[in-house]
């Protein structure tokens, strides 16, 4: 039994990840009607930028917890700008071989400059250590993880559900011209949201950058399972996006436990059920 | 007329080549099959295509008179698609030996398209030692380590140094399951035992709950029995969940320098594997490591499975020599390999088995402290040799067919 609590709670750390990043690829979707391939690759850069603040010029997690969104952020906009804004009114089908063809461009470049195992990154020294919780032994930095992902999930979805200028970016995906219509610079809201999406994944990023080591493919192998997510979450959906990353996280955790073979698996399975019960995901409303 | 005198000269030049292909063909084609994009392409990939150009500059065979040729492929861990590639380069490209085909799930399925072929491969790269045991073939050696080998050393090594119970952390693949047989049996013979294991898929990034198990298993020794990506995401989370500072230890069962250097000495001081070459051990190899990790677009210094490439590609070509001329007979080529004694810079003297096992020492190794490291890639202190006459499974254990007794 106190396995399975330990197990519960190693799925939920693994579950912040995937909800930081599903969040964010939600949030690109909803806004944009981009399925944003690349997302494993700014992810990947996210932990790569906090590498080369530490090593090239001194500055440490915390600061990389900040400046890495906002550099990969900006890569991110420049990338809309240049790119994808192109492409708005097409089939979902170029956003996509769009995104991912620059996901395996990114990924090859770091590859052919860093190799395939990566680099070291050391868990600050604040949050080193761990407490002991009877049934586990709980790394301080896992639980920091788990609280300060769930912060940033729950103050996006305000920003968006509940702010001002979330109403005007929800209205801009409604109707853009009428939004236009008002005065509000619209490419321009569609670029920062982007922007957005793109800095989540790289605080993701550098969240598992101590955990992981940091390496070109850590986006590609895990940006399959962060899509079955959204999917089993419902495309588009924030709040969805947020509770279906926790709680894959869970599913998959036990999974671990109980028949530790499947737990690669297990999500697909769960995204298969979903889609042929509801096509349009557990919160997903019909188009 | 004109035309039909340059026809006729055409058969008469087409004539010599056909006639020459028979007598002396001094044409090589060399195949390196490996990981040039996945999680173990540092410790194979473009360095051991590197290796292998080395190994046919230093050869000098160009100077006389044999043309060889170097082609590599990216097999992506796929087993499928290893075959796929292995049949057209035989069938096609007219390959004449595979190189490196690491990943013990692609070699074992490439041992089979070049036996059927009768082509060659000298796998440099994987591990499990069935390619020289139930699985031998005439067609293939296994040159560098195997599972066998690493059990026998490293699980030997922690079993006497009081490690007598064991949990193991198995890659779900040909692989693990083969490198926690051996190292089980290697562990039961020593009198020490198994608490349990778990499979964990291929690739993974989170280990938590597979450490957590392992905690709560209070097995005195965790074997990893996984490799590349997987041991260093281990390793490190272990260190996280207090696995080491609880008592434990952790036994990486197949480690590279690659992976080490990954890691940072850190993390990775103290751990004790096995290996059968480290770039720093004599002066023959601290040369080649040093002219390779000029040529190296990251400067790294070669792994065991890269200068096993060059070694390997460095002894089909002295049999070569020996033959006159390329036989285009995988089989007879091997014989010809096995009959004579193996001679490097890298790996020493050796020689090759009946069963296709390439014989040399193995090397227990131990991961130094930062402060005992003088800079990047000074990162072993030896801490044991095994002689090669005991280093790998015995012949009289074996089950290869080819083996007379």
């Amino acid at each position: 039994m106190q396995a399975l609590y330990a197990q519960l709670l190693v799925g939920l750390i693994n579950g912040s990840f995937y909800a930081l990043l599903s969040l964010g690829l939600a949030v690109i979707f909803g806004m944009l009607n981009i399925i944003n391939f690349a997302h494993g690759a700014v992810y990947m850069m996210g932990a790569f930028v906090a590498y080369f603040l530490l090593n090239l010029g001194g500055i440490n997690y915390w600061w990389a917890l900040l400046l890495a969104p906002i550099i990969v952020g900006i890569f991110g906009m420049i990338l809309e700008r240049t790119m994808l804004q192109w492409l708005t009114g097409l089939d979902h089908l170029y956003g996509l071989l769009l995104t991912f063809g620059i996901a395996l461009i990114v990924q090859g470049v770091f590859q052919n400059y860093f190799g395939s195992s990566g680099l070291p990154y050391a868990i600050p020294d604040q949050l080193k250590g761990g407490m002991n919780l009877g049934f586990m032994f709980l790394p301080v930095y896992r639980g920091w993880v788990v609280v300060f992902s769930l912060v940033v999930c729950l103050a996006t979805w305000f920003l968006i559900e509940k702010t001002q200028l979330g109403a005007y970016l929800r209205a801009a995906t409604e109707n853009p011209t009428l939004v236009r219509a008002f005065g509000i610079n619209v490419p321009r809201m569609i670029t920062l949201t982007y922007g957005l999406g793109v800095g989540l994944a790289a605080l993701a990023g550098v969240l598992s950058a101590p955990i992981n080591q940091v390496r070109p493919l850590m986006g590609a192998d895990l940006i399959i399972v962060v899509f079955a997510v959204v999917v089993i979450g419902g495309m588009g959906s924030i709040m969805g996006s947020i509770i279906t990353g926790f709680a894959l996280g869970v599913i998959e955790g036990l999974t671990k436990y109980f028949y530790p073979e499947a737990s690669n698996t297990v999500v697909f399975v769960l995204m298969v059920l979903v889609l042929l019960v509801k096509p349009t995901g557990l919160t997903g409303r019909a188009a | 007329m004109k035309q039909r005198f340059s026809a006729l000269l055409l058969g008469v030049a087409l004539g010599f080549v056909a006639s020459g292909a028979s007598a002396q063909d001094k044409t090589v084609k060399i195949g390196v099959l490996t990981d040039n994009s996945g999680l173990y392409s540092d410790l194979g990939g473009a360095g051991s295509t590197l290796a292998a150009q080395m190994a046919i500059e230093d050869s000098g065979l160009a100077a006389k008179g044999w043309k060889i040729d170097l082609i590599s492929a990216d097999h992506q861990n796929k087993p499928d698609i290893a075959t796929t590639i292995a049949r057209q380069w035989i069938d096609v490209e007219k390959v004449d030996i595979f190189m490196d085909v690491l990943n013990s799930g692609v070699a074992l399925a490439v041992n089979n398209v070049v036996k059927e072929k009768n082509s060659i491969l000298i796998d440099t790269g994987a591990a499990t030692s069935d390619l020289t045991n139930a699985q031998c073939s005439p067609n293939t050696v296994h040159w560098v380590y195997d599972t066998y080998m690493l059990a026998n050393s490293t699980g030997q090594a922690l079993v006497k140094a009081g490690g007598d119970t064991w949990y193991f952390l198995t890659a779900d693949y040909a692989f693990g399951a083969a490198l926690e047989r051996d190292t089980t049996a290697v562990v039961q013979k020593a009198g020490g035992k198994v608490l349990g294991s778990v499979k964990h898929p291929l690739n993974s990034s989170d280990f938590s709950s597979f450490l957590l198990q392992a905690q709560a298993s209070k097995a005195k020794i965790v074997g990893l029995a996984n490799a590349g990506g997987d041991t260093t995401n281990s390793i490190k989370q272990a260190a996280e969940f207090g696995i080491v500072a609880g008592g434990q230890k952790l036994a990486g069962l197949l480690l590279f320098i690659t992976d080490v250097h990954s890691l940072g000495l850190n993390v990775a001081q103290g751990l004790n594997f096995t290996e059968t070459f480290y770039w720093d051990l004599n002066d023959g190899t601290r040369a080649f490591a040093k002219r390779f990790s000029e040529r190296m677009k990251n400067k790294a210094m070669p792994s065991m499975v890269q200068a096993g490439v060059y070694s390997g590609l460095i002894h089909y070509f002295k049999a070569l020599e020996a033959m006159g001329g390329n036989p285009h007979d995988g089989a007879k080529a091997v014989e010809k390999m096995k009959s004579m004694p193996t001679d490097d810079p890298l790996f020493g003297q050796g020689s090759i088995r009946v069963d296709g096992r390439k014989i040399h020492p193995a090397y227990l190794f131990e991961v130094k402290k930062p402060s005992e490291s003088k800079g990047p890639w000074d990162y072993y202190k030896l801490v044991g040799t095994v002689p090669a006459d005991q280093a790998f499974r015995p012949l009289s254990e074996s089950a290869c067919p080819l083996v007379k007794k």
